[in-house]
């Protein structure tokens, strides 16, 4: 079964695998904090923040590398700040793949969880509050229960966005094997390769794979909060 | 306890200005839609912030504008029952219930969490979730789920309006059995005549966010100065004690030593009964009358006429039942020569009083003392 890809080939599902998942652990917490300040607050700049939010989801990704690129370079403002206080580095590395999946896939994590807000009765809320629950209980008792399937489904685009995000990645952080070159980026290098169209086709085919399992997952999970809330 | 409001507030074209007291028991804020009854309750429980004002809660300040006092909603300790139930989708009913006690102090005085779903009969439904209940059923779990998180104060915002009749006979009991047999105090908001004769101990009425009048229930509801519901819906109570079920389908009733007659009651023979009798039911003569078929004729004096603005005239009177009001024609009244003082027989037909306008419990009515007019000039006040 293993030799059925090469070790570079697994190479580049294990590192898409692990970009998916860093990206969608720590936009997830970010993608509904910053949802709910959009549904529920209104603040100067509200509007910028907005369409800052949805840029990478109308800019060319090329555009949203080379940004990345500026900032978050060895040496950029904010790459060259968390290189020398925190030891972060995301030039060429892994983490700057995974940055930059989070980063592309941002707009799409809000979404959903905004529409799952918008779609909660602020009255529900108000009688948590009447019953004695502060605003943090009441965000983490009924708020967060009740959007459950938004952000269950802005974890699955999130995740499958960083199995195949390509532009932006490969624009920032180049396509380094072992280091950057997930799977999309793996597949574009063996289209350039001489005879490498029978080994592009088997990990198409494997993220096509994977994509699928992650939507019949979140698909299940949905329906089980659906029917726990007696809507199903 | 006892609640005390006072509130001022702005809300574009209206302008709420009222002051009133809740002492123990079932407190109605009655009047139309739009007169500010849902703002003073949300105020209260802290959803709305007055412009100025001041709420107390026996010994405890809940808001107090002058002395920059504005406890946050989830501090101050209320029961809320709102009119759609309001219930969490996701939690269980059990859920539900425990959801207030939860956040309760741990020392505050609770209800057994038995008792109150045996009082609400919801004992059935602890694992539902509240999507797979009636509308009837949704409502006795929320008034548990207020119950239970131990609050100072039960508010209730119209919570039959979204029920149907049936529904309706079906939760009221609960309410009565509330006010009742648990101590603490209902402000209950109310545009229905039927629940401020079942329920109310105290009525403050509201018109155009203003109080125009307040005072226990019995004597709003008898005199025909304050009408608190109006004169096409005005009626009295009485309190009166069940006596025997008849082999026939009807109830005896002893009210006041005179035998009342209405269709078949649950109650069993001892038990106390609050009757509404509805003043457009009630028909006025001067001798008793004779080969009627009305059942219920009570002799009476007449104590007080109010012409209303049509044509009509409620005229209060004294019966061993207790006091009566008869909405009549003016041309009546003076065919009759009726005046304060003139004796009269009131007659009431047996099915023309609705099952809803009979409820258990005395609370209340009593208040009014044997005659119902101690009027004092404080319990109505106009503004």
């Amino acid at each position: 079964m293993l030799d059925w890809l090469s070790p570079a080939e697994w190479e580049a599902v294990r590192l898409s695998l692990r970009v998916a998942f860093w990206a969608t652990l720590f936009s997830l917490p970010l993608g509904i904090f910053v949802a709910y300040a959009l549904a529920r607050w209104r603040f100067a700049g509200r509007e910028l923040l907005n369409v800052t939010v949805h840029l990478p989801l109308i800019m060319p990704p090329v555009v949203t590398g080379y940004l990345l690129l500026v900032a978050f370079g060895a040496r950029g403002p904010v790459g060259g700040f968390l290189e020398s206080w925190f030891g972060i580095s995301f030039a060429f590395r892994w983490t700057g793949a995974a940055l930059a999946s989070g980063v592309m896939a941002f707009p799409f994590m809000v979404r959903a969880v905004r529409l799952s807000l918008e779609a909660v009765d602020p009255r529900l809320e108000q009688a948590a509050a009447t019953l004695g629950a502060s605003r943090i209980w009441v965000f983490l008792t009924v708020t967060l229960p009740l959007i459950l399937p938004g952000i269950i489904a802005g974890t699955v685009l999130t995740f499958a966005k960083g199995m195949g995000e390509f532009g932006a990645t490969i624009t920032f952080v180049s396509n380094i094997p072992g280091q950057t070159q997930t799977i999309p980026l793996a597949i574009n290098l063996l289209l350039e390769t001489p005879g490498g169209e029978a080994r592009a086709a088997r990990l198409a085919a494997l993220s096509i794979a994977i994509a699928a399992a992650a939507l019949v997952l979140s698909e299940l999970i949905a329906r089980r909060v659906a029917a726990r809330m007696g809507r199903a | 306890m006892t609640l005390s409001v006072r509130l001022r507030h702005r809300l574009g074209a209206f302008a709420l200005d009222a002051e009133f007291m809740a002492p123990p028991g079932l407190t109605v804020l009655f009047g139309r839609s739009g007169s500010g009854k849902t703002t003073i309750v949300n105020a209260v429980a802290g959803l709305l912030m007055p412009d100025e004002g001041r709420i107390v809660a026996g010994d405890r300040t809940l808001l107090d504008t002058k002395r920059g006092i504005r406890l946050k909603s989830h501090r101050r300790r209320l029961g809320y029952i709102f009119q759609e139930g309001r219930l969490f989708p996701h939690l269980t009913v059990r859920q539900n219930l425990a959801y207030g006690a939860w956040f309760a102090p741990r020392h505050a005085p609770r209800e057994n969490r038995d008792r109150v779903v045996e009082l609400l009969g919801i004992g059935s439904l602890l694992d539902r979730r509240p999507g797979a209940l009636s509308g009837g059923e949704k409502q006795r779990v929320a008034i548990g789920r207020a119950l239970l998180s131990a609050p100072r104060l039960i508010l209730a915002d119209e919570p039959l309006a979204a029920l149907d009749e049936a529904r309706k006979a079906e939760i009221l009991p609960y309410f009565e059995r509330l006010r009742d047999e648990v101590s603490i105090p209902i402000l209950y908001v109310s545009h229905s005549a039927t629940e401020v004769a079942r329920l109310a101990t105290t009525i403050v009425a509201l018109d155009a966010g203003r109080v125009v009048a307040q005072g226990p229930a019995a004597e709003m509801l008898a005199d025909p100065a304050v009408l608190p519901t109006g004169a096409r819906e005005a009626g009295a109570v009485v309190q009166a004690r069940v006596a025997h079920h008849h082999a026939d389908g009807l109830t005896e009733l002893d009210a006041g030593g005179t035998p009342l007659f209405l269709p078949r009651v649950g109650a069993p023979p001892g038990d106390t009964l609050r009757v509404r009798i509805s003043a457009h039911d009630v028909i006025l003569a001067r001798q008793r009358p004779d080969g009627l078929s009305a059942l219920n004729i009570l002799p009476g004096v007449v104590q007080e006429l109010r012409p209303g603005a049509g044509p009509g005239t409620i005229v209060a009177l004294e019966t061993p039942a207790g006091r009566l009001l008869a909405r009549i024609t003016r041309r009546s009244a003076e065919a009759l020569r009726l005046e304060p003082g003139s004796q009269v027989h009131a007659i009431i037909k047996t099915v023309s009083v609705a099952p809803l306008d009979i409820g258990g419990g005395g609370a209340g009515v009593e208040a009014a003392g044997p005659n119902g007019m101690s009027h004092d000039g404080t319990s109505v006040r106009p503004r």
